[in-house]
């Protein structure tokens, strides 16, 4: 049985960091629900302010039928969404876990939160299913979790992938999908984390295999500024978030408001950053084609 | 701050002034006053191990950030002979809030590196304040390359508030380069000794800051966000970065414990600005050893060291299965 299945199979799993207090709900079923989708039926689009169906938005994989908007999509609806299927994923050092290495006050506590509100343990799902029947080590960071932000288990998580991959010989997929750059509370050792990723990446090239990194809104800090701009190939969904420092600290550095569309994936693509920008319904055969031509 | 004098150690330096004052009135009228000299000797002595001796991690960032603090060429002249300035990034311009060029450092050639801040208004605008730009760090990446090819090690004195938020920098790939340093000075086959000498600011301080050795001045400071970033997002209020200091961990004992550097280099008592030489002294001291310790390593075995020490980083904890199980069946509360 895929050792994914147990992202759904007890509720009590992600409960080894105990919730604080009147937090006790316990890790849910539903893993990563994007924030910006509320439970009910119905939800305005940020983009055309429409009203959207949620099923409808959902069959369209969480993108605007009308304007074009990328909702965020969780870990494992975006696995789903990439992979032939789930079934095929089998998740790689699930039974990591975050300590809290400076005693950061509050930290405990707030990963608890985000542990029962999106029924993950940490930001990072990794793992290796099958895209177009071919084995792919695969890492998506997720945004609901901690706004994606990378510490010592998605540093450790992701740095595994790449040294398993390189062990497989199979090509690497990550999508930064929200990254909220290195997390403060664990302080230096997530700017580690930074140099230990990309040493992996780097010495994933042995391997010859492609490593395609996908950014998705938003991309920015830590998480830019090491694995995710050193993808063999780099993709971009339309309208993200990508960049180093955050628009507000540019604006308040300059002080002068932000040219329209600064730091967008269109930006980065017109200044040479990222090789193209694939819409969310195209991703999956895009990365089949790197793919099938690295196999030629 | 007022001249130069923070709050805290005013009571220490107007006795010091009192000091030379007394010292120069006797010389000037030849008076003796050497009884009460020894007396206000004593008390400063006393006043200077009290204030210095406890520092808190806030009062540390001050002398980190103190304007008369040495910066990276201030450095390199003291520490090093025949320094050459190399400049430009070969592709969009020269950075002068990086410095860097080859030199001898106690008889070894050496590639020497280093955001550069302004020693005055007018050298801080040139210097934007010592933020690099993407070519900055192109350049020292340049640098760095040729460092490899020339078979000369790698010397990175590190003093900066961060990567230059702007617009300039964004559309250049600020990212994008952070990045491609980190991964390139990872795998250079010649030693690379780095020294954080003042501010060490996130990523670009990483950026010059990927070594086989890993060094801080006693009262710089290393992190991954800024003192004053980290208190207005956790109590949207800077003026609480004091605090934020102390919970970051982010002085050179901290970083030492956290296993991130290998070596404190002591300051003179109160800040390397009260006395210059010294604190140089002791930087090159330390360098020329560790530097001396990596010279005789092939680069397979420094590269081999340096990702084994990076592969390290970090703390997690490991769930067994056994755990997990005996969780899913102890009733929660």
């Amino acid at each position: 049985m895929p050792v994914f299945k147990d992202l759904f199979r007890s509720k009590s799993r992600y409960a080894t960091v105990k919730p604080a207090q009147g937090d006790g709900e316990p890790a849910r079923t539903q893993a990563a629900r994007p924030k910006e989708v509320p439970d009910g039926l119905w939800v305005k689009c940020p983009g055309c302010q429409n009203i959207l169906y949620q099923r409808e938005l959902a069959r369209n994989l969480k993108v605007c039928a009308r304007c074009g908007h990328h909702f965020h999509v969780g870990a494992v609806e975006r696995l789903s969404q990439l992979l032939d299927s789930l079934d095929t994923f089998e998740e790689w050092d699930a039974d990591l876990r975050t300590v809290n290495p400076l005693g950061f006050p509050g930290y405990e506590e707030k990963l608890a939160r985000m542990q029962a509100q999106t029924g993950l343990s940490e930001a990072v799902v990794t793992g290796e299913g099958r895209l177009d029947k071919h084995p792919v080590a695969i890492g998506v960071l997720d945004f609901s979790f901690f706004s994606g932000s990378m510490g010592s288990v998605v540093g450790e998580k992701l740095t595994r992938l790449f040294e398993r991959a390189l062990e497989r010989r199979i090509p690497v997929i990550v999508v930064s999908g929200g990254g909220g750059g290195a997390r403060m509370q664990e302080g230096i050792l997530s700017l580690m984390q930074m140099a230990k990723t990309s040493q992996a990446v780097e010495r994933f090239g042995e391997s010859r295999q492609p490593y395609i990194s996908v950014l998705t809104n938003p991309t920015m800090g830590g998480v830019y500024a090491s694995f995710a701009s050193l993808g063999d190939y780099i993709l971009a969904e339309p309208g993200a978030l990508i960049g180093f420092a955050g628009p507000r600290i540019v604006e308040r550095t300059i002080r002068q408001s932000l040219p329209s569309g600064f730091q967008t994936s269109e930006f980065a693509l017109k200044n040479g950053m990222v090789d193209m920008i694939v819409e969310r319904k195209d991703l999956r055969p895009t990365l089949a084609r790197i793919l099938r031509l690295h196999r030629a | 701050m007022v001249n130069g004098v923070f709050e805290w150690e005013r009571p220490l330096i107007e006795l010091e002034n009192r000091i030379k004052e007394l010292q120069a009135f006797t010389k000037e009228k030849g008076i003796d006053f050497s009884e009460e000299l020894a007396t206000l000797e004593r008390k400063a002595d006393r006043l200077r191990a009290e204030i210095f001796s406890n520092l808190t991690p806030w009062q540390r960032v001050q002398l980190a950030r103190h304007p008369r603090r040495p910066t990276t060429l201030d450095y390199i002249n003291m520490i090093c002979t025949d320094f050459i300035e190399l400049s430009g990034d070969r592709c969009v311009r020269n950075d002068e809030a990086m410095v860097g060029g080859i030199a001898l450092l106690d008889g070894i050639p050496v590639t020497i590196i280093g955001p550069q801040k302004g020693r005055d208004t007018k050298e801080n605008i040139r210097r934007n304040f010592g933020l690099p730009h993407p070519e900055g760090y192109r350049k020292a990446l340049r640098l760095m390359i040729q460092a490899e090819k020339f078979g000369r090690p790698i010397v990175t004195l590190i003093d900066v508030v961060g990567a230059y938020p702007g617009i300039e920098a964004e559309q250049r790939g600020q990212g994008v380069a952070i990045a491609e340093n980190i991964r390139r000075m990872s795998f250079l086959r010649v030693p690379i000794v780095c020294v954080i000498t003042g501010e060490g600011g996130s990523g670009g301080a990483l950026a010059i800051g990927v070594g086989d050795r890993v060094l801080m001045m006693e009262n710089a400071w290393y992190s991954v966000i800024s003192p004053e970033m980290c208190a207005e997002i956790l109590w949207k209020d800077t003026s609480r970065a004091p605090e934020a200091a102390a919970v970051l961990k982010i002085g050179a004992q901290d970083l030492l414990e956290l296993g991130v550097i290998d070596e404190v280099i002591p300051e003179p008592l109160g800040g390397a600005h009260r006395d210059r030489e010294l604190a140089a002294q002791r930087l090159k001291e330390a360098v020329v050893r560790h530097l001396r310790e990596l010279l005789p390593l092939s680069g397979d075995e420094l590269v081999r060291r340096r990702l084994e020490k990076y592969r390290r980083m970090g703390r997690v904890a490991q769930v067994t299965e056994e755990r997990l199980q005996a969780v899913s069946e102890s009733p929660r509360d």
